[in-house]
């Protein structure tokens, strides 16, 4: 049962303040509104990235909940240790087990689209009972906003800048959700802070879903998007109702896409609120790729919702 | 009648020993991956599991640097933990490594030496180990399987009393599929002798939360690394302490940091690690028929360097050599030539030292080869010291 705004901001098992994100960051609003999805106890992993670097500078640390971090492409590695661990010391009757512990690792797309894609494959095909989730900013923000295979055509990055010949990135992203779902996990979806209720259910039903589960959730980052410090929400909204960023589930092999707009908004209009885009606004037969690139990603979402489930799955 | 337990002796390879030592220890989670000459630890361990005879959770990764990660993740979690690989595999852990060792996590892992590509290649040579020494692992030598199999008891007994990761190595194919005996201890003083983990902190510990591998900057990073210095100096302590226990224990014999042979009076010695070194006993036994005044000195435990320990056998000698089964490709030879010669440097009295490379990517090392090495010392030991320092035995040049 999602719970109310009110309710959820009482759950204070999530991030304490104080921690050193950039004014108008999305992943905190990520951390809170998933931990705060569950009352169980629960054990983090987190890989290398603005996350990881912002919550943790010792002596501080901002996680009220078990946190581990290790490395940069290692946090699905990581939290299956963990959670191999919890089993056999449960079975050996070495620690006691009043409540299930939830295991979630969180990681960066450059973590996890990248580095990281081969020890989460391996994570998910061997069936850990855990939650991976995946805060998209669409770059390497750690590391001062290179490219990686979730940023999207045209953008501008330190990687891929736009140039005098080339005008940033020349590669669409990868959809790593459709990837993580070819698994045959349980549970994948595709979410937004801007749909704070949606990304809610969505936590929710991954949390309590035995086996591997997985949440892409896009996290603007205003340095890295070059968007204002209060417009965070407003771009990420726009991503979904230009349909740049699809909210849709997987569960068990079944695709739902959980909204859809009214109207489909053009993608300019996502590219004119981003500083990361405006070369790309003299350009319009680039501009028509990238609607192009929606559009089919779209099509093919809207396709694979149509599969007939099977009797008994109705 | 007698009442002492007879002993069982089982002829077991390098890997089985290794794998039975495992079975005994019963870990609660082994994450590991195949890699040759490696593979049959993990191979034999999954049927342990299979069959129940151990309650192990078994993760069976897809790389190496997984399994050092999923290691890492599970002894942070309060279990106790062990891995098996060799070269390329244990190369590919490397960043790992140092995460288990900062984060004081008493992982244990099953080596085996074998070289390092390119050119691609399967038999020992210790370049791999050798590549991980300043990682902060304990590295323990075996010089073949009974000792393999002992030390892992000792490794982990070592590990979680100084919470400080442990390997132990053994030659690839030589020690890993040749066929020894090897005296299996009883189940029931196994479990006696290692008890239970108990880690000072966990991240299952659901009631009090900790953060565990935070970001460390310029204000603090200096002072943890510190700590970890004094840890390993203190393993220093622990290691004899332990090797100790485990003789009393067990009532065995197992050297700790060097195994002398005929020292006493030598005026000249060769120190090796691994298999050879009873190739060079034999040579020592020969030379010593001979009325030579030569001896051999085993290093076990190459890290911590046991620098205090060395320096014990070396004041009576003239002339010291040392042989690496690895190469800096520095031309500087060797890196226990390296740390040897350096930690002899400010005696009074030190011998003259010289380096042996032999035996990489596999390469036999015979009788002869050892007692070339001897001729050598001996007429550097009257005088007639060689041009170069560093030598390579038993390669075509
Ligand atoms: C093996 C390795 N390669 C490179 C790095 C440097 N590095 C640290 S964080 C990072 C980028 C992180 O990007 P992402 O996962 O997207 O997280 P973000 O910082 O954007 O939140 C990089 C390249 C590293 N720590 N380890
Ligand atoms: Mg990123």
């Amino acid at each position: 049962m999602p719970v109310s705004l009110r309710e959820l901001s009482k759950r204070t098992q999530g991030l304490t303040p104080g921690h050193r994100a950039c004014a108008g960051c999305g992943f905190p609003s990520i951390i809170r509104l998933v931990l705060g999805a569950t009352t169980d106890p629960k054990v983090v992993a987190n890989a290398t990235g603005c996350m990881e670097v912002v919550t943790t500078i010792f002596p501080y640390t901002a996680w009220p909940v078990n946190w581990i971090h290790s490395l940069f492409e290692n946090a699905a590695a990581t939290i299956a240790g963990v959670e191999s661990a919890y089993r056999a010391l449960k079975r050996k009757g070495k620690i006691k087990t009043d409540k299930e512990i939830k295991f979630i690792a969180f990681g960066g797309d450059g973590g996890t689209y990248d580095i990281g894609l081969q020890s989460l494959s391996g994570a998910l095909e061997r069936g850990h009972n855990f939650l991976y989730v995946l805060y998209d900013n669409q770059a390497y923000m750690n590391t001062g906003i290179q490219r990686s295979s979730a940023t999207p055509f045209g953008a501008h990055t330190t990687t891929s800048p736009a140039g005098k010949v080339i005008p940033g990135k020349l590669q669409k992203r990868k959809e790593i959700t459709d990837i993580v779902a070819a698994h045959g996990i349980p549970y994948a979806a595709q979410a937004s802070i801007s749909h704070w209720l949606d990304l809610q259910k969505k936590a929710e039903k991954a949390l309590t879903t035995e086996g591997p589960t997985f949440l892409n959730v896009l996290s603007p980052c205003t340095p890295g998007w070059v968007i204002p410090d209060d417009m965070t929400v407003e771009v990420a909204k726009m991503a979904v109702e230009t349909r740049a960023w699809p909210l849709y589930e997987v569960e068990n092999g079944y695709y739902r896409v959980t909204y859809k707009p009214k109207e489909y908004v053009p993608i300019e209009e996502w590219f004119k609120m981003q500083g990361r885009f405006k070369h790309l606004l003299k350009r319009p037969d680039l501009i028509a790729e990238a609607q192009r690139q929606v559009n089919e990603t779209w099509e093919r979402l809207l396709w694979l919702e149509t599969r007939p489930r099977k009797e008994e799955e109705k | 009648m007698t009442t002492e337990i007879r002993k069982k002796v089982l002829a077991l390879t390098g890997n089985e020993a290794y794998a039975y030592a495992m079975k005994q220890i019963n870990p609660d989670v082994v994450a590991a991956y195949p890699i040759t000459p490696a593979t049959e630890i993990v191979q034999i361990f999954s049927k342990y599991v299979a069959d129940g005879e151990v309650d192990t959770e078994f993760v069976p990764v897809e790389s190496e640097h997984s399994a050092m990660s999923a290691c890492v993740g599970a002894s942070a979690a309060g279990a106790r933990v062990m891995t098996a690989t060799a070269s390329q595999g244990l190369a590919l852990m490397h960043e790992v490594l140092y995460v288990a060792s900062a984060l004081r996590l008493p992982i244990v892992l099953a080596e085996v030496n074998r070289a390092l590509s390119a050119p691609i290649n399967i038999h020992c040579d210790h370049s791999d180990t050798m590549g991980s020494r300043d990682a902060g692992w304990i590295q323990i030598y075996s010089e073949n399987a009974d000792e393999a199999y002992q030390s892992l008891f000792i490794a982990l007994k070592i590990a979680e009393r100084a919470n400080i990761p442990a390997m132990v190595t053994m030659d690839g194919f030589i020690v890993s599929h040749g066929m020894e005996p090897v005296e299996i201890l009883p189940d029931e003083k196994v479990r006696q002798f290692l008890g239970e983990r108990k880690p000072l902190y966990t991240i299952l510990d659901v009631e009090h939360p900790i953060t565990i591998g935070p970001l460390d900057l310029t204000d603090y990073f200096f002072e943890h690394k510190r700590g970890q210095i004094e840890a390993i100096k203190e393993a220093k302590k622990v290691i004899p302490e332990v090797h100790r226990e485990y003789n009393e224990f067990f009532g065995k014999n197992m050297p700790d940091f060097f195994e002398p042979y005929r020292m006493e009076d030598a005026e000249i010695a060769v120190i090796s690690l691994g298999s050879a070194s009873g190739t060079v006993r034999e040579a020592v036994d020969v030379l010593r028929e001979k009325g030579e005044k030569v001896g051999a000195l085993r290093m076990r435990i190459f890290r911590p360097f046991p620098y205090e320990k060395l320096r014990e056998y070396t004041g009576n000698l003239k002339v010291l050599s040392v042989m690496d089964r690895a190469d800096s490709l520095a031309t500087i030879g060797g890196p226990v030539f390296n740390e040897v010669r350096s930690w002899l440097y400010d005696l009074e009295r030190r011998p003259f030292v010289m380096n042996f490379v032999y035996g990489l990517g596999g390469r036999d090392f015979f009788v002869e080869d050892a007692l070339y090495i001897f001729e050598k010392l001996i007429k550097a030991a009257k005088g007639e010291r060689p041009s170069e320092l560093i030598e390579y035995v038993g390669v075509r040049e």
